[in-house]
């Protein structure tokens, strides 16, 4: 065989395969925590009561203001000035939690705002609860409205989960400059991982159309 | 330039297009002579918007071609392409003003921009083409800030800037509130008093009948009757035209 | 505390001087991604079949791949095999910039889109050629109509700039990084960081703002 398969196939495949799945236990929990995060967030930004709203108004202008490896440079070498060390992993998962709640509470807001009073009114009219309200009226139009919005948020996280790297958390990127510095070959090593990366943001993308195609009602969005 | 009264300034060569399957034009073919008026009536869907843009390619026909003052017109050759256009004014239904540009602007750019006129040429030329359509004053304005009647003398503005020998007209007066219409009708009414060729798609009968020198029918891609509007149009006759006219009539008036 | 104050105070000149540096190569990125941009949503719109494949591919290949590995792999390896010797600030920039560039041409194509078809018929009508009538019709259009989605790509371009630390670029990021492995003065460092470009952000949104008025024209509602 010759040295350049040998070193695809034994040295940067299976040390890519290993980052591939941190970055996969990074992407995933972080993808879910920041939705629920990002739902909670931009409820409070559509609907909060006093000094709520303007305080997640606040936290979503900070997160989305400032760059995510400085957030992550807080969490990981800032925090232990006051005393709280968090693990490379967990402090990565927790950034890109509340990086992505932040953009995530944007279009949540804008889903929620889009909806009209009039149909509000309409289902209190035919005597809808509140929760009945919420349910079957308001999450089926918010849902759809911030879909795109949302989805292409976790695309753009499975890129992000890239920076784990800066704070010493080694999944595909990490790996892949291990591996590169140890064999100066820097070209195809960060072509592969590339390549690793274009697959899941394909992947992700298309299944994100695929979704928003099934959930397309005439009409609705324009 | 002289020509021949017997020869056509502009010729149309067996026009035909399909779209999606369907035959919009099948095999069209007509002749239109210096200082005549053709106008086109029909049902919509029939093909007269499609044949007009078919006439300056900007819809490229499948088969057939344009003579121009006896010359063939190549439309794969780009750079003729473009001449060509330059003598052949065209107004939309829908006026397709340039949004960005000011009335002013709309009208020279072509000038300045096709012609290679200076820009002070350019805008004298382009005062005095707003000021036969009666909006000297209007120069400044921009599209948005236009009424639809305004904004169609505009683009007629626009097109006779570029002297053209020939006009086609798009149902210019449709996407017009109605008292609106004889505004842009007047202006119309003043190009074929002197002179000006054009073949224009509309279904103002009234003009059509004081004006045009000869109507055409078209119905699913064919020109199936043709002729003076005091023979097409006549009361009693028993012509297509009329009984699609009169239909019309009733609905949208004449002036 | 007055530790941390005293350390801030020295950090702050020399941490400026990197926000000069930010300034420069977000700018430099920008209009490099302006000039790749255009060109790639005109072939994307108006393109033959070739043209528009190529285009998307480039697209898919800048907007797939995260920035960390993109720098990587033009840094250390393209640049380095076509025997460019650039300084990391330069390569981070064309990096950013080679990025921007493919979400640059999305935002265009866009707009270009949503212009209406009769305008580019009308401009051919009156002689134009295509070339012509992209250049003087479609296009002052359309930039105009890209301002707001520029101003997004420019407070992205912003945040990724952080990124070119990695390479050893001098900008904010690194300066503050160097600064605090010295003093150990993480979280206060890190957070001056954060807050200076949140600064250049709201700068920049506001410049971009007010030229979106001062273009603007009168009546256009799109």
């Amino acid at each position: 065989m010759n040295e350049e398969l040998v070193f695809l196939l034994h040295r940067l495949i299976p040390a890519l395969n290993e980052g591939l799945i941190m970055s996969v236990k990074l992407i995933v929990p972080s993808a879910v925590l920041g939705l629920f995060f990002g739902v909670v967030v931009g409820t409070c930004r559509a609907f909060g009561r006093g000094i709520i709203k303007p305080l997640a108004n606040g936290y979503a202008a900070l997160f989305r203001g400032t760059p995510l490896v400085i957030q992550l440079f807080i969490l990981y070498f800032g925090l232990p000035g006051i005393g709280i060390y968090l693990e490379p992993y967990t402090a990565a998962v927790l950034g890109f939690t509340f990086c992505s709640a932040a953009y995530h509470s944007e279009y949540i807001r804008g889903g929620l705002l889009s909806i009209k009073q009039g149909q509000l009114l309409a289902a209190q009219a035919l005597g809808f609860s509140t929760l009945k309200t919420l349910t079957t009226i308001i999450i089926p139009q918010a849902f759809r409205r911030a879909l795109p919005g949302c989805g292409n948020e976790i695309v753009y996280l499975i890129k992000y989960s890239s920076l784990a790297y800066v704070i010493t958390c080694f999944e595909l990127t990490g790996k892949a400059k291990v591996v590169a510095s140890e064999s100066f070959r820097f070209s195809e090593v960060f072509l592969v991982v590339g390549l690793y990366y274009l697959v899941l943001v394909s992947v992700a993308s298309w299944g994100l159309s695929r979704l928003e195609n099934k959930l397309k009602i005439p009409g609705f969005g324009h | 330039m002289q020509t021949n009264a017997k020869t056509p300034l502009m010729r149309v060569h067996g026009i035909s297009k399909s779209l999606g399957g369907r035959e919009i034009l099948k095999s069209i073919s007509l002749n239109l002579y210096e200082g005549e008026m053709k106008v086109l009536i029909g049902p919509s869907g029939g093909g007269k918007s499609t044949l007009l843009q078919c006439m300056n390619y900007l819809i490229a026909p499948d088969r057939g071609h344009i003579e121009l003052l006896g010359q063939h017109i190549d439309p794969g050759n780009h750079r003729e392409l473009c001449l060509f256009r330059q003598q052949v004014g065209m107004i939309f239904q829908d006026f397709n003003l340039f949004d960005h540009l000011c009335a002013l602007d709309n009208v020279s750019i072509a000038l300045r921009k096709v012609r290679g006129m200076s820009k002070k040429q350019a805008r004298e030329r382009a005062l005095s083409e707003l000021d036969r359509v009666g909006l000297a004053d209007k120069g400044h304005l921009y599209p948005a800030e236009l009424s639809g009647g305004q904004k169609q003398r505009v683009s007629i503005a626009r097109a006779l800037a570029m002297d053209p020998k020939v006009m086609l007209l798009d149902e210019p007066t449709s996407a017009l509130d109605p008292e609106l219409v004889s505004e842009v009708l007047a202006v119309i009414r003043g190009l074929a008093q002197n002179g000006m060729t054009m073949i224009m798609a509309t279904h103002q009968m009234g003009f059509t009948r004081s004006l045009a020198d000869e109507v055409l029918f078209m119905q699913e891609g064919r020109i199936i009757e043709q002729g003076s509007p005091r023979v097409l149009l006549a009361e009693g006759s028993k012509t297509r035209t009329l009984d699609f006219c009169s239909q019309i009539l009733d609905v949208e008036g004449g002036v | 505390m007055h530790e941390t104050l005293d350390v801030l105070m020295d950090a702050l000149p020399y941490v400026l001087q990197g926000a000069a540096v930010t300034i420069v190569a977000v700018i430099g990125a920008m209009f490099l991604g302006l000039f790749i941009g255009v060109p790639l949503a005109v072939g994307q719109v108006y393109g033959g079949r070739l043209i528009r494949i190529l285009c998307g591919l480039y697209v898919w290949f800048f907007r797939g791949i995260p920035i960390l590995v993109l720098l990587f792999l033009f840094y250390f390896g393209l640049f380095t095999l076509l025997g460019l010797n650039l300084s990391a600030v330069v390569a981070a920039t064309i990096v950013l910039g080679m990025t921007s560039g493919a979400y640059q041409s999305q935002i265009f194509r866009g707009s270009i889109l949503s212009l209406s078809r009769g305008q580019l018929k009308a401009a051919q009508a009156l002689g134009m050629s295509n070339a012509m009538a992209i250049r003087t019709i479609i296009l002052p259009q359309a930039l105009r109509l890209s301002i707001p989605g520029w101003s997004n790509e420019y407070s992205i371009i912003l945040k990724d700039s952080a990124l070119a630390f990695v390479l050893g670029a001098s900008e904010i990021m690194a300066r503050t990084h160097f600064v605090a492995s010295r003093t150990y003065q993480h979280l206060p460092l890190y957070l001056t960081a954060a807050v200076m470009y949140f600064i250049l952000t709201w700068i920049g949104l506001i410049l971009l703002r007010s030229l979106e008025k001062r273009v603007r024209i009168k009546g256009y509602v799109h």
